[in-house]
């Protein structure tokens, strides 16, 4: 009668600490996102994402912030572009290539988690002083490598835990019919991989594009959208970062603009890799 | 004059890291027969098996010694390009893992990689073998659909088909029935007593009955040895040892 009792307590305390927990998970994103948007509405407008910074922008001028928005899509573009060309073949290689050689596999999954763990100031600091030694200027080309860098390791190991999932049976198959390393990497696993390699690149960008420590040094700062590499480049999490620590009002107001954007935009891509990952589904086993 | 045994299997030995899981297997198998592999579970059928198409080769764990003979070339003794080997040999496991694409894909694709580009013949082909393996009214009005989507007795079928679309000689199949219901599992069973005229067939089983129906010739398995070899009519009715007596008693 006893233990039922203290069962009873112990299940009821538990479910209760659970709830609560549910509770604060759904407040925190509630709460992050009413403030967002009761802030950013009212700085937001047409000017706001369809110009570039005006004379005295910064001053509370007119304008918007169009280079700003332009130039995180390219950032991150460019730097999932480079990291998937990076870390696809890396993570096919140690499911496909390297399969006997266990031990190498291990110490690429330690050192990548390692670099996953640096903070991306770290990163920014990198691709600072490789960007000295080059003698290059901060550019668009010197923030893609760097937030490239930043998400290989994502990437990489996101790619590397869906391979993973992929049974032995299929490597099996696929070497029995007398398909090479690379055509069993390649075509077999790439797609049985598919849905969880969309997600994981959508993962990344949504990294790349709301990292800042990284593009701090690297990027440099305009208020023109780059034509080429070698400009310099506005990114969104940056323009927040000089606005929001203006003394003017307007300018400090104009942060939650740039905000709002950055967070309607990573909220877009999570759905689009929700619902990407379901269509390709299919072929899967 | 063909050899009456396309493979010859001499002193070969498996090691898993240190364990010796296949002793010193001396085994010959005849061309154009269905051979059963019987044993119990665990006994090393599977990973005998695999040796004779080196897909040992993806487990960094197992190391062969000895020698396979297969049409008298030394397989153990290859370096690089094992396609070749693997081409001559179909493989059926014990699930069907069917490839992340179409039914029509699946087979199309082991004819792609052997250099075959011409549409006509590929869609011929891929016709040809899903009929083989008795398929095809089943599947061919929804050729371009996910394999995935079969029943598993057609997708095991399917693996069949896919193995055959490559040429192969012979035929090794892992206790190919064992995820499949009674009825699929006699049409596989059907299939290897047709095929036996084209093609050298291979069934590893811990099935009594199956190993009776099918079987030619017998290598009888247990704890990593061949206890006993033959034809059926010596090993299941004149057993020698008291492993097989006992097996051939309890086993179903």
């Amino acid at each position: 009668m006893d233990r039922y009792k203290r069962k009873k307590t112990e299940e009821r305390f538990f479910r209760r600490l659970m709830q609560l927990a549910v509770v604060v998970i759904i407040m925190a994103i509630l709460l992050l996102l009413t403030v967002v948007l009761i802030k950013g509405w009212n700085a937001i407008s047409w000017e706001m994402i369809s110009q570039t910074p005006k004379e005295g922008f910064y001053l509370g001028g007119g304008g918007g912030i169009l280079n700003a928005i332009i130039g995180s899509f390219y950032l991150a573009g460019g730097a999932s572009i480079l990291a998937i060309a990076i870390g696809l073949p890396l993570a096919l290689a140690m499911h496909v290539h390297w399969v006997r050689h266990t031990r190498l596999v291990t110490f690429l999954r330690f050192l990548l988690d390692t670099l996953w763990g640096v903070p991306s100031i770290v990163y920014g600091a990198f691709g600072f002083a490789l960007m000295t030694f080059f003698q290059l200027r901060a550019s668009l080309l010197a923030g893609i490598i760097t937030v490239a860098l930043l998400i290989v390791p994502i990437i990489t190991r996101a790619l590397d835990e869906v391979l993973r999932s992929i049974p032995e049976g299929l490597l099996e198959a696929s070497h029995s019919l007398g398909a090479t390393q690379t055509e069993t990497a390649y075509v077999i696993f790439f797609r049985q991989a598919l849905p969880g390699f969309i997600t994981a690149v959508l993962l990344a960008f949504g990294r790349a594009i709301g990292d800042t420590a990284s593009v701090l040094f690297t990027a440099g700062y305009t208020d023109n959208i780059p034509h080429s590499l070698a400009d310099p480049t506005a990114t969104l999490p940056l323009a927040i970062f000089f606005q929001l620590s203006s003394p003017i009002g307007e300018v400090k107001q104009r942060a939650y603009a740039a905000t709002l954007i950055l967070t309607i935009v990573i909220l877009i891509i999570s759905i689009i890799s929700r619902f990407a990952s379901r269509k390709l589904h299919k072929n899967v086993l | 004059m063909t050899d009456p045994s396309i493979i010859k299997i001499k002193n070969l030995k498996v090691y898993s890291d240190k364990a010796l899981i296949l002793k010193n297997i001396n085994v010959e198998i005849p061309r154009n027969k269905i051979t059963v592999i019987l044993g119990p579970s665990g006994c090393g059928k599977t990973t005998l098996l695999k040796s004779l198409n080196r897909l040992t080769d993806l487990y960094p764990h197992l190391r062969l010694e000895g020698n396979v003979f297969i049409d008298g070339e030394d397989i153990l003794q290859v370096n690089g390009d094992l396609t070749r080997i693997r081409q001559k040999m179909g493989l059926l496991s014990q699930r069907p893992f069917p490839l992340p694409m179409s039914i029509y894909k699946n087979i199309a694709f082991g004819l792609k990689i052997q250099g075959i580009r011409d549409k006509q013949i590929i869609e011929q082909k891929v016709e040809q073998y899903l009929w083989e393996v008795g398929l095809w009214e089943e599947v061919k009005d929804r050729l371009h659909a996910p394999a995935a989507r079969l029943s598993i007795g057609q997708q095991q079928r399917l693996c069949l088909a896919r193995g055959l679309a490559v040429g192969p000689e012979i035929i090794l199949a892992d206790e190919p029935t064992s995820a499949l219901d009674p009825v699929s599992s006699r049409k596989i069973e059907e299939k290897f007593l047709e095929m036996k005229k084209d093609y050298t067939v291979i069934v590893v089983t811990h099935i009594l009955r199956q190993a009776k129906r099918l079987a030619d010739h017998v290598i009888f398995m247990y704890f990593g040895e061949v206890i006993e070899q033959g034809a059926p009519s010596e090993v299941f009715d004149a057993p020698q040892t008291e492993t097989l007596k006992e097996y051939l008693q309890v086993g179903h």
